[in-house]
């Protein structure tokens, strides 16, 4: 009687080893293998997205973002940032001079953000665009080839109808443009409403 | 004698900030008024402050090449607008210079805001 319970009693500890041992092995596995997951699903994420990356800064959002929306670094190459944010007195026909210090700091932020340092693949397309030899591409991400290969179904009409002066305003049909989001589903065109293609 | 002469020169100095600064310079409001609604041609564009604006200060107004909506100026109608002095003088230097081709000189600004303020 007395060595049954010994031995139930020795064969529970036992197994609340083993099983316990158990949990946590495959728990250390699985947290290992899920970090690799995430890694690879965040690699699939980045190149498969429809959008940049999200970021901004309220300083960056305060200074650019008074006029237009404030583009995400992320849809330009750095060579485009730098001759726009060293042409400000004279931008696209309008002043947003800014005084030096705060030039040198947004120019930081967009440098380091530039489409040709990020591996959205969106970012990727529009730096296809970077001549080989000069470094340049085009000034504005609405004369971008690729952004232009994306919009050639818009008619002036459509354009008109959204409210938008011009293809520039990405905001008046890409309802999360300044989020970096550029998904189908969240167009939204007034007087047209969702786009079906 | 020469400290006298020194404490008068600093003291002119000090003076002379202090009118150099819009907020000192009393301003006129109407003549506020009439350089808002001043229309330039600069680069064969008919331009005036009121083009983004609109006449009225309570009035919110719209960017017109980007159509981005601008919020009224007045401060009874928009207490956040004209209380950051450094973003006043940025925006006075570039839409002076884009609208009227130029700067704006300090007593026009002090009369903008004098303008600006009384309604
Ligand atoms: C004073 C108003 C104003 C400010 C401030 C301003 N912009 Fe602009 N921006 C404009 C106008 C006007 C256009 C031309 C829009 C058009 O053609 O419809 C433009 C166009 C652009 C474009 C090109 C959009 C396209 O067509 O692809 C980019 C990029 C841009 N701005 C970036 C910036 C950055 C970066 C800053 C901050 C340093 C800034 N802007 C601040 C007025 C402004
Ligand atoms: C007048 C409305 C309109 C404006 C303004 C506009 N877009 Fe678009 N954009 C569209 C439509 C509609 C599509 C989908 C085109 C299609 O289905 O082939 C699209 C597609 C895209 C795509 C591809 C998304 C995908 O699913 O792969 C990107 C990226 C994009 N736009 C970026 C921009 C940016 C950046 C701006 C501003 C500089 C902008 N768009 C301005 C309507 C607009
Ligand atoms: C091309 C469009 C445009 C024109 C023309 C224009 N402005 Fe502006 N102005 C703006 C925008 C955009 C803002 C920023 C509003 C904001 O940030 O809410 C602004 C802001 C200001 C501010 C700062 C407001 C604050 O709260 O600090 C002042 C002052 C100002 N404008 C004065 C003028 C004067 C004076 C003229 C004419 C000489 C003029 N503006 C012409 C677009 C314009």
């Amino acid at each position: 009687m007395k060595t049954t319970i010994f031995s139930l009693a020795a064969l529970s500890l036992m197994g609340i080893l083993v099983f316990g041992a158990g949990i946590a092995i495959s728990d250390s596995d699985r947290r290992y293998y899920q970090e690799d997951d995430d890694d690879d699903r965040w690699e699939r994420m980045m190149r498969r997205s429809t959008g940049v990356a999200v970021k901004s800064s309220p300083t960056y959002k305060e200074e650019c973002g008074s006029c237009h929306m404030a583009y995400p670094p992320g849809l330009l190459p750095s060579s485009s940032w730098r001759r726009i944010m060293g042409g400000l007195a004279d931008h696209f026909g309008d002043n947003a001079e800014l005084d030096e210090q705060m030039t040198q700091q947004i120019s930081n932020f967009l440098i380091s953000n530039a489409a040709d340092k990020s591996r959205y693949r969106r970012s990727r397309q529009m730096t296809a665009a970077i001549h080989p030899s000069t470094g340049l591409a085009p000034m504005r991400i609405s004369e971008n080839p690729y952004f232009k290969h994306e919009h050639d179904e818009i008619s002036v009409r459509v354009i008109k109808q959204s409210g938008a002066t011009s293809l520039s305003h990405c905001n008046a049909c890409h309802q999360r443009a300044e989020q970096g989001s550029f998904n189908e589903h969240e167009i939204w065109i007034k007087g047209l409403g969702r786009w079906d293609d | 004698m020469n400290v006298r002469l020194i404490s008068l020169t600093l003291l002119a100095f000090v003076l002379n900030i202090a009118i150099a600064n819009d907020e000192v310079i009393p301003g006129n409001a109407e003549n506020g008024r009439l350089l808002w609604t001043l229309e330039t041609t600069v680069k064969g564009d008919v331009r005036s402050c009121s083009t983004c604006h609109t006449a009225d200060p309570r009035q919110p107004g719209k960017h017109t090449r980007t159509g981005k909506p601008i919020k009224p100026l007045s401060p009874s109608i928009n207490p956040a607008s004209l209380t950051d002095l450094k973003k006043i003088n940025k925006w006075f230097h570039r839409n002076c210079k884009w609208t009227l081709g130029r700067v704006c000189t300090a007593q026009e600004k002090a009369d903008v805001l004098a303008f600006l303020r009384s309604n």
